[in-house]
Parts: C-alpha cells; structure tokens; sequence
C-alpha cells in the first residue's frame, strides 16, 4: 500500500487555481519526484500536502485521510515538510533549530540517536551548534533545513526545490546525502525539483506537473529517456 | 527625601537613582510584558496596564476580602494572571488572528475599556490602600537611605525577569515560543501548535504585569486608573530599549525611572512635567533611533 496518496487533489489561492485535479502515489521506502517548471504547481502540491493550503479530493497518508488537516496535526503524524526557502528559523542557532525539530517527540533516548546520526551525515554542525542560523551559507542552511527534518524523525519527508540558489558541488553534495538518508534510514522522500537532471537520477519514480496536472509519470528511468522530458526538463 | 541628604549632593544624586532604580524596575516589568506580545503579534497592547490594575485588584481581594498571606495571595495573583492572559488570548484575541494591526490595536483600546470598567464595578472608584509586603523603613548606607520597599522592588523584579530568561532562554516551551513567533509557519510545518503559543505568550506577559502592578501599588493608591501612568512610562521604557526587545524593554524601563527620579529633584516643578517628558522621549528615540538602544532596523523580504 502507498504511504501517501493523492487523489484528484485541486487547490489554489483564492480565485487563482493552482492544481487541477492532481493524482500521486508514493511508496513506503522510495524517492518520488515532481518536475515542472515555475508554476506547474509543483510547491502547491507539497503545501497541500501538509496542510498549507487548503486543498479539495483526498490525500492519505499510511491509510488514513489527512485532507485539510492543520499542518501542526499532520507534521505530528510524521510528515517533515522542508518548505521553500528552507524554512530556517534565522535568528536561532543551529542547536536550537535542531531542538525544534524534535520538538514534539518525548523519548529523549531516541531523540538523542537521531542527533548523533544528524551530526555524522554533517559533521560540521557539532563544530557549529552555537551558531546563528542566518550565518549559514545557503547550502548550509538547506542541511540544517533537512537536518531538522530528521530529528523529527519523520516517516515522509518533503522537499521543496533543495537546489534552490545553490552552487552545483553544493547541489550534487545534498542530493547525495539525502539519497544515502533514504536508503540507510528507509525514509520516504517526496522531492519536488526544477533540476530534473539531478532529481531523476536520485528518484525511483517521478511525475512531470504542467499547470496544476499530471501529463507524464513513470519510472524514473523511463522519464529520463522520454523525448518531451528531455526535451523540456533536461534541456537535449 | 531630598533635604535629608541635601547637604551632600553626589549623596543626594545616588540616593535619586536608587529610588529612580525601584520605579524602573516596576516600568521595567511592565515593559517587558508589552514587548512579550509585541514580538508575538506585532502590535501594542493598550491593555496590559489595564490587566496589571486588574491582576493587582485580585491581589487586594485575596488579601483583604480572603484574609491570605501576602505571599500566598501573590504567588495566586500570579497563576490567576496567567490564566486570565491565556482566556483573553483565546476568547478576545483569537477570532481577530490574521486582522491588521489597526484592527487589533483597537481590540485592545476595547479590552481597555473593558477591563477598567469591569474593575470600577467590582471594586468602585474610591482610592484604596494596598499594603506594602516590605518592613517599613531604610537601610542606612554611607549617608544613603534606602527604603526597604524600594530594595523589594528592585529584589523582586530582578528575580522575575531572571525567572523570564531562563524560561525563553533554556526550556523546549520557552524556545518553541520565540520559533512561534519568529517564524509561525515554518513553527507549524515542525508540529508547533502556534496559536496555544500565543496564549501562553499573553499568560506570561500578564503575569509579569500582574507582577509590576503588585510592586507599585504600595506606593501609589489603588484605583481603576492607578496602572495608566506607569504603562505610559512602560511604553517609553520599551521604545526607548527597542519594542522588539525583552533586554531593551528592560533597560529602557530602569533607565526611564531613573531619568524621572532626576527630573522631579533637579528641574523646578519637574513632578509636573513627567508625562510630557515621557513624551518627549518617545518622540526622541523615534526620531533619532527609531529601533530604540537595543533594537535591530530589521530589513524586511517582501
């Protein structure tokens, strides 16, 4: 059984539709990605998702329906929604942005596993917990975002453009890391990209949004070799 | 005061800024209470003095009407306030999240109103003494008198503001709250229910004014309208240190009591001129430094 599953999901921001009945599968265990470009409603996706946005259709996760559930009720289900822009929490420090990650979990024996597994994948936190987040480089600050994430040790988690204003060897490095995650800790990843090269190469399987619908989904693989996705998405 | 120490004047100028020091502590706390709930909403609450009268009421009637220790009656006062700053957040404040700050600011000129009249209804008009919790008379000090009461003050509110730091500072709660504020969204996205955040914010606040209200009505008299002059000064006092900023709030509240305690001895007829000198100030850090001594010029991503 897929751990998420969108059906016929339409959203928008008042009179503006974004998504026009927009169907996902994800399963247990895999990386998924969405490809488009600017205003496919790729973001619009995730933020339905975790209950950003309001959304119509139906979205499940592990079985049970979460459409329109508050954020806050859908992260504790274990959904980590890194949004767009990282979401860093600027002002605090990398500790502290740490610490909120797990702000809702109480086993603190766990808790603390997670961190020190947090601290192997960047080593360059621990040397840094006392930091101000806004001193961070932007990839920096994208680790910490998924970093973060992890110590909400989270079933699914969603990432919003990790590419974002990044440096290519910084881009390549984030990919790396995350596909390594999701392999070592089982961890389900959503990933939603313009960088369609990178993002097919880290997914199992992908969808391609074009203005708030699905037009092509496969096997990673498959869309890679796909004439309009190459054409498109992958500038050939 | 000033003519038993009047023959020395360094001894007479310190023996002004202790006393200045114990009014600031009390315009401090109040300060820091309205900063509390200004970084969590960005608005001004006209009503926290209103509350800190309301809260200091409950006092009185718990001590006077219930016969209860003060330090009992008190440590009550302040659980009360906190459950009253919640309650307000969640029945008066809530169905307006999400409006302007033009609109919540005058919810809060409603609540004012409200609150002051509900005061004047239970406990009437009429001046009433609230008994001070300190010994009366001084310490002797190098040719200084420093009141008992005044070393209260300062005693009392140095322990709540320190009690306040280590809360935001150093526990999950306290952080999780600065996150809400900061930053509610990405807050949400990590399972922060923000809305109890800002209630807590506003029990907080309420209990740290219930706290300057308590402290300063010994020295003044008890009435509905005792808390207004101390919450223009409080507004002065966080302007002043920064409106963003608890540590600013704090040291712009001390540094206004004792700029007051100065005005009143050393200029003719300065008792008069307090409020217009609050005003002055204001208007002087606006124009000058408009995000106060501690405050940063935040730069804004639109």
């Amino acid at each position: 059984m897929a751990l998420l599953e969108l059906t016929d999901v339409h959203a928008g921001y008042g009179a503006i539709k974004a998504l026009h009945g927009v169907s996902v599968s994800v399963e247990p265990g895999s990386i998924v990605a969405i490809l488009g470009a600017n205003g496919a409603g790729k973001t619009t996706t995730l933020r339905s998702i975790s209950g950003m946005v309001k959304s119509a259709g139906r979205i499940t996760f592990d079985g049970k329906e979460i459409t329109n559930h508050k954020p806050e009720d859908i992260a504790r289900r274990g959904i980590a929604h890194v949004p767009e822009g990282r979401g860093t929490l600027a002002q605090l420090t990398v500790w502290e942005n740490l610490q909120m990650g797990a702000y809702v979990r109480r086993d603190r024996r766990r808790v603390k596993q997670d961190y020190d597994r947090v601290m192997e994948y960047f080593p360059w936190m621990g040397r840094r917990r006392d930091q101000v987040a806004a001193l961070l480089s932007g990839g920096e600050q994208q680790m910490l975002a998924i970093g973060r994430a992890l110590m909400m040790a989270p079933r699914l988690l969603l990432l919003d453009e990790p590419s974002l204003g990044l440096a290519p060897i910084v881009i390549r490095e984030i990919f790396e890391i995350v596909g390594t995650i999701s392999k070592e800790q089982d961890l389900t990843v959503l990933i939603v990209e313009q960088n369609a090269n990178l993002a097919l190469r880290a997914a199992q399987r992908a969808y391609v949004l074009e203005v708030g619908r699905v037009v092509l989904e496969g096997p990673a693989a498959e869309l890679a070799r796909h004439e309009s996705v190459r054409k498109s998405y992958l500038g050939q | 005061m000033i003519e038993l120490v009047a023959g020395n004047p360094v001894q007479a100028f310190v023996q002004q800024v202790v006393s200045g020091l114990a009014s600031g502590a009390v315009y401090a706390s109040l300060a820091l209470s309205l900063v509390l709930i200004y970084r969590a909403m960005d608005v001004a609450n006209f009503a926290q003095g209103e509350m800190a009268m309301f809260s200091t009421f409950i006092a009185y009637a718990l001590i006077t009407g219930f016969h209860l220790p003060y330090l009992i009656a008190f440590a009550l006062t302040i659980a009360i306030s906190f459950g009253g700053g919640v309650l307000i957040e969640r029945v008066v404040i809530r169905p307006f999240e999400g409006s302007s700050v033009l609109t919540l600011v005058i919810v809060t000129l409603a609540l004012f109103s409200i609150v002051n009249g509900t005061a004047g209804l239970i406990w009437g008009y009429v001046f009433k003494t609230f008994d001070s919790p300190f010994q009366f008379g001084a310490v002797h000090f190098q040719g200084l008198y420093i009141g008992y009461q005044d070393l209260g003050i300062i005693g009392v509110t140095l322990v709540v503001l320190a009690l306040v730091f280590v809360f935001f500072r150093y526990t999950k709660l306290g952080l999780a709250m600065r996150a809400a504020s900061l930053y509610p969204e990405a807050s949400r996205l990590l399972g922060v229910r923000t809305g109890w955040m800002l209630a807590f914010g506003w029990g907080i606040s309420a209990a740290v004014g219930a706290v300057s209200g308590m402290m300063i009505a010994p020295v003044v008299f008890l009435d509905p309208g005792f808390m207004q002059p101390v919450l223009l000064f409080a507004f002065v006092g966080a302007v002043l240190g920064g409106i963003e900023s608890p540590l600013g709030a704090v040291v712009g509240g001390v540094l206004v009591g004792v700029l007051l305690a100065l005005l009143g001895t050393y200029v003719p007829g300065g008792e008069n001129l307090r409020i217009a000198m609050g005003l002055v100030v204001i208007v002087a850090v606006l124009l000058i430094k408009p995000a106060g001594l501690f405050g940063r010029s935040e730069v804004r991503r639109v």
